[in-house]
């Protein structure tokens, strides 16, 4: 073997890749040539060096909570007997939300000609832009809707309806303060009939969200709890969709979804006893 | 945080989308056994899954050198992996799951059209003056973690992509030559491109810097 050759081959050496007759035969060679003995233990070092000194980029814990929630949501929102007939595009956070409605019109683009077109594009474009708050906020609604009856659902399904399993509220609400940017408030119920069961974390909204677990009888209620934005509706509203009742509501500090299969009245009494036992806190 | 809450209309309408989706739930309910079937794979797959997390997103990092987009690409990567789960025999779960992310990543790098897949990097690098600096210098400034992290960040992504794969997740020639899609004698000719391209960014920067 020759310099060349030994050059050509140090990487799959020094990785330990070669097959142990050119290994032998690089050996030799290395024992004869201190030059290229040199240049070998050179390289050596430094391949070492390289995933020392290198910043491995481990995925941070929301990452984890992102990911986890939204396979979930996948399993719910498509059952894996229909997988690959409709494959989501590529990045479609990055769709910019109003084009759709844009194109769905019925006008003629074609008609409007080169300048006239971009002119249509950028005037609709600025129609779109003041509009879609308003429409976009009942679809916000209905897929926030969506999401606490999904996320309720997959708790009783995936065997994951706590985190924490506590009926103690002191174990239940540290845990999650730890792990959230906020303290929800944590009461156990369970004089009033509806003992706490444990925490959890949800992803909601685009938020991690605590979710607290209270039982009534055989029933599970799922108690989704978040800093409430400033302009929120004060108004309590019950909604009832396909056998889950959601109630909703908002204290000073909070915003509140609990959602169940358990009566309206329970569910109004559940959230009178919550309200005046966090009133206390 | 959340999103102000409108309800007072929101739930007036049913719309066509959400009551589609209502519709699966009453489905899911009814069907136990496919939901047991279902349950048993999402189970299976994020064990198999979950565990890689890290070298993904090492990997998405460092190839699109963007937190946000290395997030994205990740979690779109395991969404893909999860839908196609039922075609993965194998036993190298995390080699799988890499070849998803690291296909992801391109196709986002190009659609950013990022120029640097293959091209090389800044001439001015390489036509420096630099010849002087010895190997021992190179190797002691190469255990500075910030300067190696410049470095490589400067590399075109083929090659920030093998020596993530070799230095930082330890695969063998034969892994690597799977994720990134290229023969098996490649790679060591392509590793050896990068390390040569890494120490030569190294050296620059040095005789820079004195």
């Amino acid at each position: 073997m020759n310099c060349e050759e030994a050059t050509k081959l140090m990487d799959g050496y020094l990785d330990g890749e070669l097959d142990p007759i050119t290994s032998q035969t690089i050996e030799q060679h290395l024992r004869d040539c201190p030059n290229c003995d040199q240049a070998y233990k050179t390289h050596g070092s430094l391949i070492r060096v390289i995933g020392n000194a290198a910043p491995y980029y481990k995925a941070p814990a929301e990452l984890r909570e992102r990911i986890r929630s939204s396979l979930r949501e996948e399993m719910v929102a498509r059952p894996m007997r229909n997988v690959g007939r409709d494959v989501q595009p590529l990045f479609p956070r990055r769709q910019p939300g109003p084009r759709a409605v844009l194109f769905g019109t019925p006008w003629n683009w074609l008609s409007f000609g080169g300048l006239g077109l971009a002119a249509a594009i950028i005037f609709a474009a600025i129609i779109a832009v003041n509009l879609v708050p308003r429409w976009q906020r009942p679809a916000a609604d209905q897929f926030l809707a969506t999401q606490l009856i999904a996320s309720h659902v997959r708790s009783l399904m995936a065997n994951h309806l706590t985190d924490v399993a506590s009926s103690d509220q002191h174990t239940v609400k540290p845990w999650l303060d730890a792990k959230l940017d906020f303290a929800p408030p944590v009461v156990d119920l369970a004089s009033e009939g509806f003992p706490l069961i444990g925490g959890r974390l949800d992803y909601l909204d685009n938020h991690a969200v605590a979710a607290l677990i209270y039982q009534r009888r055989k029933h599970f209620i799922n108690l989704f709890v978040w800093p409430a934005a400033p302009d929120a509706t004060r108004t309590p509203k019950i909604i009832k969709r396909q056998g889950y009742q959601l109630l909703h509501w908002v204290d000073s500090d909070f915003d509140y979804w609990a959602v169940s299969d358990v009566n309206v009245n329970d569910l109004q009494t559940f959230k009178e006893q919550f309200a005046a036992q966090t009133s206390h806190h | 945080m959340a999103a102000p809450l409108k309800i007072d209309y929101a739930f007036n309408a049913e719309d066509l989308v959400s009551s589609a989706k209502i519709v699966k739930f009453t489905i899911l309910k009814k069907h136990q056994e496919p939901d047991a079937v279902q349950e048993h794979e999402v189970a299976s797959f994020e064990e198999t899954m979950l565990p890689h997390m890290d070298a993904a997103h090492n990997l998405a990092k460092w190839l699109l050198r963007n937190e946000e987009d290395a997030q994205d690409v990740v979690q779109e990567a395991y969404l893909r992996a999860f839908k196609s789960f039922g075609g993965f025999h194998g036993s190298n779960g995390r080699a799988w799951l890499l070849t998803i992310v690291r296909n992801t990543s391109y196709t986002l790098l190009k659609k950013n059209r990022a120029v640097d897949l293959t091209t090389t990097f800044d001439e001015e690098i390489h036509t420096a003056g630099h010849e002087s600096v010895s190997p021992a210098t190179i190797l002691e400034h190469s255990e500075n973690a910030e300067l190696i992290k410049e470095a490589m960040d400067e590399l075109p992504a083929e090659f920030r992509e093998i020596l993530v794969l070799r230095h930082l997740e330890g695969l063998s020639y034969k892994e690597i030559a799977d994720i990134a899609q290229i023969p098996p004698g490649t790679v060591m000719s392509r590793l050896s491109r990068a390390r040569a391209e890494l120490k030569e960014y190294l050296a620059a920067r040095i005789s820079k810097d004195k």
